[in-house]
């Protein structure tokens, strides 16, 4: 419980701090799969970034957006990990080599290595993504 | 420094001649107890060319353990002791007067006290002839790699004795494809140890498996053969045609050493022992077989390492005695229960008899009591020893007998009085290899031991000739259940079972998603440890297709994507080639398509052709040619039957005797898609030679003039380990039974990620117990398991060809959800004309040669 309401105003205050960034609109719900991950590419210019999208809707926050890429794995692949929980932390575990990424804070459970998590939501049967 | 100076002079030389099982069990016993003070220093000095090692598993040598398996030491663990060691290094003789003993190269060792643990050497008969070449002996781990020399080139055997060793030794040479004789001078079989009715049995049992049994037959000479290498010739005129001969007639004890050197010896030999095991010379011990007690010699390993530990204490200055030791046994020869208990022949005066044959099933039982019915003297059983244990109690701690002892031999027509770990007293003897009491292990569970594991390496119980084993956990889970105390097996913090229980729980709740098992028995959302396994049971139980919508979360990502992840993301394309035969034209096609979409091709370790390199969107078209072109999925990303590895076998080879390719591309058929704890590979050899090394096979299969030996839970990988020998001769249909129950038991019993041969390392009972449960079908469950196995194999779709036609799947083959650019961090380069993945650094550069996107960019 206390890991969500933490995660909730990092993102409230990214959300502030970005005036830039806006809500945009990647797929309708029915892209999304159950207890697990898609994956969106962001083209902001030239920059291209990709965020794993993950739908567990058996959770609080049922929607969770964070950096596809695997720092430690060093590849695009975090939305093919498993979901589920350790502890009170709601996490993806890398395909590679199996750590665990925090979904709400991006941190890594097992190593000093973080990934960035995305603001998400479902609006009229829309997944959004603040970028 | 002076203080250190006298401890150096002080120390006490203990030197021990021959490292066999009992000096060894001695150097352990004095190493640990002086450990404390230093004061004593040992020296091992052993005849053999390595140190000591299991005589008594030795046969597992010819099924496929190694001299590293067998050993008992090694010599870091002597070292760490501080044990001072030379192999090679016989000792021809000893000055009782300056204390030293000199060895064959001449080294001479000073001792305070001299242990003799020679143990003995195997007595040959003298007959004319007995010193030609394969003529030999079963003793040492030489002699074993001297009898596979010679079984190479040999047809026919014969073992001289018929004893318990010499029977050992025949299935020996049956299990190296010989035909095997069995030559006994007396009347019956292993006469020391049981009467004259189990010898009977014991014959037609044995002669049933295909040794021919000789009794009453004295060899007078051995002579050239006519149709084999050599003639036995017999007292009455007989003969035998032979190209190899074991001699197995009884052993003598290596007492030449004391004979020489004037130490009392017993008039049929023997170094005659006090209680402390001194000999007649007070600083001179025997121990083991060489030594001769109270006019006996001990030709089992237990009573040598209880004089071990007599020897030790009594160097340190401990109180202890030896005052005799039980000679009961109980093994399985040639598969073939035999257990023989104390007064086995009725010897004691006024004792009474109670016999139960059953000749159809092949049974034999006898009880010896005393003349009041009160007490139980000795047993013989034949053909089936699972009374063994009680009655062995029942003798040891002269507990009382039920009022009609019979009903403890007879077929259980109502209640059989059953012995509970409960009615055993304290002192009663759990583990005689060990000395290991029933207080021993309740005090090992006092102090700390949780599991069966934790008992075994606290006591060393069971760790001997393995024959305790069922009564040490009766006792030890009697006890922990008395205390509550709970073994934790949880597979992850999600579930609080094993995955046994899990398997258990979803076949007999017929429970068919993850969501129903964790709202009826879990907690939290699960993680990458519990979906996968409850994805695999849910396979194993129901063989839904795997994709299914309910199923998709929990696979992993080789599941989820049926390809194996590599290090840049991108996939490998594994196309069953089962047995690995496989057409011109299908290996065309594979050459095509791994051409059309660039992709890096490999032969594997496992007899097929691995294309990698595949990004997830490539795979759906890249599977739709395969598939086109009549390949199924290889499951090469599964935790599930992988390849059936064969040799050419008898089709082509010259020395095949079998169908090995036939066999292997119908097993590879039948077991493909299999659900497992972990992946399972097989092997299908045409002859001894092995060529397709079954052996390091989950399941493998060697083909034989008579049909199939089946191996099992043999490993390569991190930890190799032979396969065990599970059956011999099987027709295919026995071999396919065989194999189904043994992997349906394995399905529902293993642990998550564990392969077969941890499997069995951790199996209570080891390969008995499974033998007993898929051949004798003790657990009453070989039909269940067969059904379970049909179904499977009877529902079994090719994973690819279901996914490419079904829409929704497909649509997990996208890279990105709102785009169809690919991922532009994969990136190739050139290596021997073919493509890899680019390191970090080539990717930061961008030296980039030639990139896989630009290639297909230029074809497009
Ligand atoms: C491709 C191949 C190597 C090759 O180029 O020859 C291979 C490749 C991999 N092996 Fe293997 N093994 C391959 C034959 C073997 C063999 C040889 C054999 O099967 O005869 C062994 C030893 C035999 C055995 O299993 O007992 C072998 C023992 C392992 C092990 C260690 C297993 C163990 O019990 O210790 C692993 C790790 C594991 O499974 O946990 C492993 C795991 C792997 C994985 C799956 C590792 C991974 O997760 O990426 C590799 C990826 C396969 C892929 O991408 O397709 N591979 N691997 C071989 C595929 C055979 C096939 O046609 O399916
Ligand atoms: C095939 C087989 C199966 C068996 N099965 C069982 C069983 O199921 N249960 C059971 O209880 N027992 C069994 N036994 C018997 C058991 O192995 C022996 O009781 C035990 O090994 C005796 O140990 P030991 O140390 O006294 O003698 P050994 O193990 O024979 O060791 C004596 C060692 O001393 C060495 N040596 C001899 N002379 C000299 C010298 N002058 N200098 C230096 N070294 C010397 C020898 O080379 C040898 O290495 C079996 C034996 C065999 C061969
Ligand atoms: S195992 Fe036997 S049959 Fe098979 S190839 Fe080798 S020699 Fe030939
Ligand atoms: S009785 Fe032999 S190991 Fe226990």
């Amino acid at each position: 419980m206390s890991n969500s309401s933490i995660a909730e105003t990092h993102v409230s205050e990214t959300i502030m701090a970005n005036p830039t960034k806006h809500w945009l609109t990647i797929c309708k719900t029915s892209d999304l799969v159950k207890d697990s991950g898609i994956c969106a590419l962001i083209e902001q210019g030239l920059e291209e970034k990709q965020v794993a999208i993950f739908h567990l809707p058996n959770t609080e926050k049922k929607i969770y957006a964070v950096d596809n890429y695997d720092p430690i794995g060093e590849a695009n692949v975090l939305y093919r990990g498993i979901v589920g929980s350790i502890g009170d932390n709601i996490v993806v575990s890398s395909p590679l080599y199996k750590q665990h990424y925090c979904l709400t804070t991006g941190k890594c459970l097992q190593a000093e290595k973080s990934i960035d998590v995305f603001p998400a939501r479902i609006i009229d049967e829309q997944v959004q993504l603040f970028v | 420094m002076s203080s250190s100076l006298e401890n150096i002079i002080k120390k006490q030389k203990v030197v021990v001649v021959g490292n066999g099982m009992v000096g060894h069990h001695f150097v352990e016993q004095l190493a640990q107890l002086s450990a404390a003070n230093q004061a004593i220093e040992i020296t091992v000095l052993s005849a053999e060319s390595r140190l000591a090692y299991d005589r008594v598993h030795l046969s597992e040598y010819f099924s496929g353990k190694t001299a590293e398996d067998l050993a008992m030491t090694d010599e870091k663990t002597y070292q760490d002791w501080n044990v001072s060691f030379q192999t090679n290094a016989k000792v021809v003789d000893i000055d009782r007067v300056e204390k030293n003993v000199v060895t064959e190269s001449g080294q001479v060792f000073a001792y305070d006290k001299l242990i003799l643990a020679t143990g003995s050497y195997p007595f040959v008969p003298p007959i004319p002839g007995k010193d030609r070449d394969h003529c030999l002996v079963y003793r040492t781990i030489d002699d074993l790699d001297d009898i596979q020399a010679s079984a190479n080139v040999s047809k026919v055997g014969v073992v001289i004795g018929g004893g318990l060793l010499g029977l050992e030794a025949a299935n020996a040479l049956t299990a190296l494809g010989l035909k095997t004789h069995v030559v006994e001078f007396a009347p019956q079989l292993m006469g020391v140890q049981i009467d004259a009715g189990g010898g009977r049995l014991l014959k037609e049992k044995i002669e049933a498996l295909g040794v021919q049994v000789h009794t009453s037959k004295a060899t007078s000479v051995i002579e050239d053969g006519e149709t084999c290498r050599y003639k036995l010739c017999f007292s009455d005129n007989t003969v035998l045609e032979t190209d190899l001969i074991l001699f197995s007639a009884g052993i003598r004890p290596y007492d030449n050493l004391a004979k020489s050197f004037d130490l009392e010896l017993g008039e049929r030999g023997g170094i005659v022992i006090n209680n402390q095991c001194q000999t007649s010379d007070e600083n001179i011990y025997a121990i083991g077989e060489c030594a001769l007690w109270n006019n006996f010699i001990f030709g089992l390993v237990a009573p040598g390492y209880s004089m071990a530990k007599v020897a030790a204490k009594d160097i340190i200055g401990e109180q202890a005695s030896f005052t005799g030791a039980d000679m009961s046994t109980k093994l399985k020869l040639m598969g073939v229960e035999v257990g023989s208990i104390g007064d086995a022949h009725a010897k004691t005066a006024g004792s009474l008899t109670y016999t139960y044959e059953n000749q159809p099933e092949g049974v034999y039982k006898k009880i010896v009591v005393s003349s009041d019915k009160t007490k139980m003297l000795g047993a013989v059983l034949i053909g089936d020893t699972s009374e063994y244990d009680s009655l062995l109690q029942y003798m040891l701690n002269a507990i009382d007998l039920p009022e009609s002892p019979e009903t403890l031999i007879l077929p259980s027509s109502g209640e059989k009085p059953s012995l509970g770990a409960d009615a055993l007293p304290a002192t009663a003897m759990i583990c005689s290899c060990h000395n290991v009491t029933k207080d021993d292990i309740i005090s090992s569970i006092d102090q700390g031991a949780c599991t069966i594991n934790d008992v075994k390496t606290c006591t060393k119980a069971s760790t001997g000739c393995g024959g305790c084993a069922a009564l040490l956990k009766n006792v030890a889970d009697t006890e922990f259940a008395s205390r509550g105390v709970e073994v934790k097996k949880d597979i992850c913090e999600h579930f609080a079972y094993s995955r046994r229980e899990l398997f258990d729980i979803v076949s007999v709740e017929k429970i068919k998603t993850f969501d129903e098992l964790l709202a009826s028995h879990g907690k939290g959302h699960g993680c990458e440890v519990c979906k996968p396994v409850t994805g695999s049971i849910l396979a194993s139980v129901w063989n839904d297709y795997i994709l299914k919508k309910a199923h998709l979360s929990l696979q992993d990502t080789n599941d989820t994507y049926l390809g194996n992840m590599q290090k840049d993301g991108t996939y490998s394309v594994v196309p069953r080639v089962a047995g690995g035969e496989i057409t011109p034209d299908k290996l065309i096609v594979l050459g095509q398509v791994a051409k059309k979409y660039n992709l890096y091709t490999k032969i594997t370790g496992g007899q097929r052709v691995d294309l990698f390199g595949a990004r997830v969107e490539e795979l759906p078209p890249i599977w739709q040619e395969l598939i086109d072109a009549g390949f199924e999925t290889g499951h090469a990303y599964g935790k599930s039957l992988r390849t059936v590895k064969s040799c050419v076998g008898s089709t082509w080879c010259r020395f095949g005797v079998q169908d090995s390719v036939g066999m292997a591309i119908s097993l590879e058929n039948r077991y493909k898609g299999l659900r497992a704890p972990h992946k399972i590979k097989f092997g299908v050899s045409g002859c001894t030679r092995e060529c397709a090394e079954a052996q390091s096979k989950d399941i493998g299969i060697i083909a034989t003039d008579k049909g199939w030996n089946l191996y099992i839970c043999g490993n390569g990988g991190m930890k190799p380990r032979h396969g065990d020998l599970f059956a011999i001769d099987l027709d295919d249909e026995t071999l396919v039974k065989y194999i189904d129950c043994i992997l349906m038991f394995y399905v529902r019993t293993g642990d998550r990620l564990q392969r077969t041969s941890v499997w069995m390392d951790n199996m209570e009972g080891g390969l008995d117990y499974l033998q007993q449960v898929i051949i004798e079908d003790s657990l009453n469950l070989t039909d269940h398991l067969e059904q379970q196995m049909a179904a499977i194999v009877d529902t079994y779709q090719c994973e690819w060809k279901t996914t490419l036609s079904d829409p929704e799947a497909l649509k997990r083959f996208k890279p990105f959800v709102n785009s169809s650019k690919p991922d532009s961090n994969i990136i190739f380069v050139q290596e021997r004309e073919q493509i890899r993945p680019a390191t970090k650094d080539e990717k930061a550069t961008k030296v980039l040669l030639d990139t896989k996107i630009s290639q297909i960019a230029e074809e497009a």
